[in-house]
């Protein structure tokens, strides 16, 4: 090829490249900003490959999906919000993966009238339903939930004394919180609390003194592989009692690096990560196990995380919720129709997602109750569903 | 607190501190010898350890093709100079190490990796793989800059750092690794166990130390880089080539981080982007001798090992903070006490 042709190639593929968006305008659009990069890409990288799976179209409308990376970063995240809303004119808009990125997007979404349906765990993200959190939505979730299912099983347990430790940022200060309220009310006592950072590479000061102040169990606090530094180190300094995790050591990546050393550990979690061990009659195995066939067969078995669920059940939302906002003959990409699609999300109810049943209402967003939750035990580096707990 | 808890943090301190010490040591040699801040340095640690984890547990890791394309980026660069210079002389060196030695552990990747091959095998491997990177980075990215400012090397550092953990994150994923430990067992002395491993770490540490020593104070090319650390041009006039005094430094420094990598990835779990706080706080220790003095960047290393232990045992969430702004009185404390000698000169 001449350099002529090859110009005039370019220009062409430019001037398409230019012309596809606007014929595409009458479909659903769906913007997504997650943090495939950064500090939280073990959150963001299997959300973002869930999308792939989301359907293409949903009542008769082509959908598409637009992905953007915001590094963890919460000022990338808000951007990429408003890149999505002005630049893309979505529909609806997914993400943030962590919850102080999510938080900053909220008013983003009142501000520009636009549904969010947030994939991080916080609360505050949709509580109380008023303002600019009406039009946010959320599917991982409460910590309050997970912590509720913790201090039962506590109790269940015999435990009086509980230590802690947890990450040294919003993460742990955030679980500090409902830990310390969903045990004291059941009348735990929290009687060491300690701190880590992500990164870290020893966590021996902190397991000496957990150790020294022999509560009768102790709460790991962190999401993906780092939970197994303090797991191994309490362990291997002698800790006898029960070892509890949050369900952000929900991954299979966390037993391949702790290896024997996380066995005997119970944690709440989403009831996917067990989907197959769930009694026939509970309403989330089907959904939950035709997530996990269509991920492990893209990305290879044993891949599912419950991160990439909360993706997914964002997708199971949009797809409950966009045939009410169509009938409402409101067009795709117009105010109306965004208003339309955030009163039908709201109104959904008894939906059964991979991590629950979602039931909206105008006072709750994040619409999950004790079905979210199942209690998990590792056994022989397996996660073993606990249904007495 | 008890003297038990106290010989199990010193344990702990001293051996975080001898990595500290390591990376500490790397650091200075860089500066002195090429003026340029190296904040890359913690990213060796993070390929060196996740090249070794990948290998134990029979992935290929995504360092075998990223030698094998800066090989080649390499050997483009030195064509090129070669063929406006037309000096042709040492070209078959330069592909031998760029072309040769990338092709030849691409081709032997796949029989080399398999969680049956010894664990020795698979370290030496990796570190053939990540060796050869630090004079690729430098002749890549450094080299043509050499003679800017020290603000300006920095800059590119930071760069680089960057560019080095987002590969990292594409390589090895966003979970952390472990790796099976070099020596098994443990050691009674008296109230405390200390593990095999601890003596692995220390005893490789002090051997490293003393090699260097001998390498600094014995052989040619030590002497060499000395005499480029004491005065650049002085040592130009005398023969001695700022590009191979570089070339070799960054050789060393990328040894001495993917070998810390590689001794703790036993103790702690490593992830993509572990080595960079590793890194730090081997600056920090760096800081403490100024940039130019091994010895006392090796004991502020250890302090600082020790003062993190400690200060994770009294006050866990304020951990970092104790350390990093430990930095500011010594920083203050170097910039009245000594006289201030710039090299830019």
């Amino acid at each position: 090829m001449n350099r002529k042709q090859s110009i005039r190639l370019s220009v062409l593929t430019g001037a398409l490249a230019l012309a596809l968006p606007l014929m595409a305008s009458a479909q659903i659009k769906v913007g997504i900003t997650v943090a495939s990069t950064g500090p939280a890409a073990s959150l963001g990288i299997p959300e973002r490959n869930t999308v792939s799976l989301l359907p293409t179209e949903i009542g008769g409308q082509k959908v598409e999906y637009i992905v953007l990376d915001d590094g963890t970063d919460t000022t990338a995240a808000v951007r990429n919000m408003r890149k999505l809303i002005t630049d893309d004119k979505v529909d609806v808009i997914v993400g943030t993966s962590v919850s102080p990125g999510s938080l900053a997007m909220v008013d983003v979404a009142g501000e520009t009238q636009t549904p969010m349906i947030s994939v991080a765990a916080n609360a505050r993200i949709v509580e109380p339903v008023e303002g600019p959190r009406e039009w946010v939505f959320k599917t991982p979730q409460n910590d309050l939930l997970m912590a509720d299912a913790l201090a039962d099983a506590m109790v269940k347990h015999g435990i009086k004394t509980l230590g802690f430790i947890g990450y040294n940022d919003a993460y742990g200060e955030g679980w500090l919180n409902v830990m310390t309220a969903a045990a004291e009310a059941k009348g735990i006592k929290v009687t060491a609390v300690e701190r880590y950072a992500r990164t870290d590479t020893s966590v021996t000061g902190q397991a000496l003194k957990l150790v020294a102040a022999k509560p009768d169990g102790i709460l790991v606090a962190g999401s993906g592989t780092p939970v197994a530094l303090p797991q191994s180190e309490l362990k291997n300094r002698g800790y006898k009692g029960i070892m509890y995790q949050t369900h952000g050591a929900a991954n299979a990546d966390v037993l391949r690096v702790c290896g024997k050393d996380c066995n005997d550990m119970y944690l709440p979690a989403g009831p996917l990560l067990v989907a197959d061990q769930l009694p026939d009659d509970n309403p989330v195995k089907k959904t939950a196990l035709d997530y996990k066939e269509k991920y492990e067969a893209k990305y290879g078995p044993d891949t599912i995380n419950t991160f990439g669920g909360h993706m997914w059940d964002a997708g199971l939302l949009i797809q409950a919720a966009v045939p009410g906002a169509l009938a409402t003959g409101a067009k795709p990409g117009t105010p109306e129709f965004r208003k339309a699609l955030r009163d039908a999300l709201e109104q959904v109810k008894d939906l059964p997602v991979s991590q629950g049943v979602f039931s909206m209402s105008p006072t709750d967003h994040a619409g999950f109750d004790k079905r979210a939750r199942v209690m998990v035990k590792v056994v022989d580096g397996k996660w073993v569903y606990q249904p007495d707990l | 607190m008890d003297s038990t808890i106290v010989l199990i943090l010193l344990q702990d301190g001293v051996m975080n501190g001898a990595i500290y010490a390591l990376l500490g040591l790397a650091l200075v040699l860089v500066f002195v010898v090429t003026r340029v801040i190296f904040i890359p340095q913690g990213e060796f640690v993070a390929f060196g350890a996740l090249t070794l984890a990948f290998m134990v547990d029979g992935r290929s890791p995504g360092t075998v093709p990223m030698l094998l394309i800066l090989g080649c980026l390499v050997f483009l660069v030195e064509l090129f100079s070669a063929w406006r210079s037309r000096q042709w002389a040492g070209m078959g060196r330069t592909a031998a190490w760029t072309l040769g030695l990338p092709g030849i552990l691409y081709l032997l990747a796949p029989y080399v990796v398999s969680k049956e091959t010894s664990l020795w095998v698979s370290v030496l491997f990796s570190m053939a793989l990540v060796v050869p990177m630090g004079p690729m980075l430098y002749r890549l990215v450094y080299q043509p800059v050499a003679e800017a400012s020290v603000l300006v090397l920095l800059i590119i550092s930071v760069a680089l750092h960057f560019a080095m953990t987002g590969l990292a994150l594409a390589f090895f994923g966003a979970e952390g690794w472990r790796t099976p430990p070099f020596v098994e067992g443990q050691v009674d002395m008296g109230p405390v166990t200390w593990s095999a491993q601890t003596f692995f770490v220390l005893g490789t540490c002090a051997a490293l130390i003393i090699a260097l020593w001998l390498f600094f104070g014995k052989t040619l090319y030590g002497r060499a880089l000395r005499a480029t650390a004491v005065n650049r041009r002085g040592a130009r006039l005398v023969g001695i080539s700022t590009n191979m005094s570089g070339s070799l430094t960054f050789t060393l420094a990328a040894a001495i981080g993917a070998l810390s990598g590689m001794l703790i990835a036993p103790v702690t779990t490593i992830y993509y982007d572990t080595g960079f706080l590793i890194g730090l706080k081997g600056f920090v220790a760096a800081i403490f001798g100024g940039l130019i003095s091994y010895p006392i960047a090796a004991t502020g290393a250890m302090g600082v090992g020790v003062l993190e232990s400690f200060s994770s045992f009294w006050a866990s969430a304020y951990k970092e903070v104790i350390v990093f702004t430990l930095i500011i009185p010594v920083v203050l404390w170097r910039s009245f006490g000594s006289k201030h000698i710039d090299d830019e000169e």
